[in-house]
């Protein structure tokens, strides 16, 4: 069995894994953890996003054996401490979410939308979003939390 | 997923090794068709030979009226590259409108071409345009590289490294995306070139990416909508699934034709 080697949220991990392990299996299988969701499994809705060398990627459509020697970050390594990114705070005071499913995915992905394009209008943020399905809010404040969030992460 | 053997070759020729000595191999770019793909088991390799540890696939050149974007080249590369948007913006622009943005941060031009899948974007750029698509062994015209769904020219073993575009006097590309897969419900590349006019669709076709000479001769003659305002596109070749049916497709092809004549300018 293949030996990968990444870094995720900061620490070093290093495992044997099965070839076919998917990146999503190995962070919430292996290292337990499971903020990162796995909704569709088909690459359509976004749950399972991640950084990968800090870029957004689909965690479901990556095999781990990919990220080997890659810098991956997930929903829990993105708040510095107690403190929560200025993206997860703007979800929370804007009620960007309902049932917080497609939460995490949600944020990673309008991070990185937001180190793109750090002041994002309306359609950017919802054409920035195609990749991220949420079956509650009908995303009206998802999309008021990401302009905040991007405002909060310009400082 | 069925079980596999993992490889990742440093080099074009290593690759070629592993995948020559593979009971079924195949390679692996981006992963974004492949890995669901196999996910659904409509596909099992023996052993994957993963082409992201070679440096010579990954990179865009401009020179002498020509963009090569090497095979491991991602569409987000292809959609920000300041000498694409600037020598063929409707590349560019395409590019930037395959799936969504973490599926552009994986996706590559060498996977979407060999892959050769009916509905995806790059085949109509590469007809479109009448690009070169460049391999382990030789260089194949586009107008010879599509032959079906899910078929190309590519021999077994033989790997794209790069696809080379001739560089257009305008073009555009518009598409009609299904909502949720972003994939091609219709696609029309339309360009013009110093020895004519070519257009190609994607999407559409029940046997792959297709030009359309009779757009291409009017256009030839006026390149303007108007020129085609009458233009009806024959049902007979169309696809029909339940996102659309042959006849709404045929009318989507003339339609996404004249707008991107129109945003061509």
């Amino acid at each position: 069995m293949p030996t990968v080697s990444m870094t995720v949220n900061g620490q070093t991990v290093s495992a044997e894994v099965d070839g076919r392990t998917l990146l999503v299996e190995f962070i919430r299988e292996h290292l337990a953890l499971t903020g990162t969701h796995v909704g569709c499994d088909t690459s359509q809705c976004g749950a399972c996003v991640v950084h990968v060398n800090g870029e957004a990627a689909k965690s479901c459509t990556m095999l781990a054996v990919q990220a080997n020697g890659a810098s991956v970050t997930t929903i829990e390594g993105l708040s510095e401490g107690d403190d929560l990114h200025p993206m997860q705070a703007a979800f929370k005071d804007n009620h960007g979410l309902q049932c917080g499913f497609c939460t995490p995915g949600m944020i990673m992905s309008a991070v990185d939308l937001a180190k793109r394009n750090p002041n994002p209008t309306e359609a950017e943020i919802r054409k920035g979003l195609e990749g991220n399905i949420c079956r509650c809010t009908g995303y009206h404040n998802i999309v008021k939390a990401v302009a905040q969030g991007a405002a909060g992460m310009r400082g | 997923m069925q079980s596999f053997n993992y490889a990742k070759p440093a080099s074009l020729a290593d690759a070629a090794a592993a995948l020559a000595k593979a009971e079924d191999g195949t390679l692996l770019a981006g992963g974004q068709t492949l890995l669901p793909t196999m996910k659904a088991r409509l596909a099992a390799p023996s052993d994957l030979v993963d082409l992201a540890g070679i440096a010579e696939l990954k990179g865009i050149s401009v020179s002498g009226g020509t963009v090569t974007i090497g095979a491991m080249t991602r569409h987000a590369d292809v959609a920000g590259s300041a000498e694409v948007k600037g020598a063929i913006p409707a590349l560019a622009a395409l590019a930037g409108g395959i799936g969504d943005q973490a599926v552009r941060n994986r996706g590559t031009i060498g996977g979407s071409v060999a892959n050769n899948d009916p509905a995806a974007d790059y085949p109509a750029a590469v007809l479109g345009l009448g690009a070169t698509v460049r391999t382990n062994s030789r260089s194949i015209a586009a107008d010879d590289f599509f032959t079906g769904l899910f078929d190309t020219a590519l021999n077994a073993g033989e790997i794209v490294t790069a696809v080379s575009f001739p560089v257009p006097q305008k073009a555009a590309y518009v598409k009609f995306p299904n909502p949720a897969s972003r994939y091609a419900m219709v696609g029309v590349f339309v360009a013009k070139t110093a020895s004519g006019v070519r257009v190609a669709v994607t999407g559409a076709g029940n046997g792959g990416v297709f030009r359309v000479p009779a757009y291409e001769a009017a256009l030839a003659a006026n390149f303007s909508p108007s020129a085609i305002a009458d233009g009806v596109i024959s049902a007979a070749d169309m696809n029909s699934d339940l996102h659309a049916d042959a006849e709404y497709r045929a009318h989507l092809v003339a339609v996404m034709a004249r707008r991107a004549v129109a945003a061509a300018g």
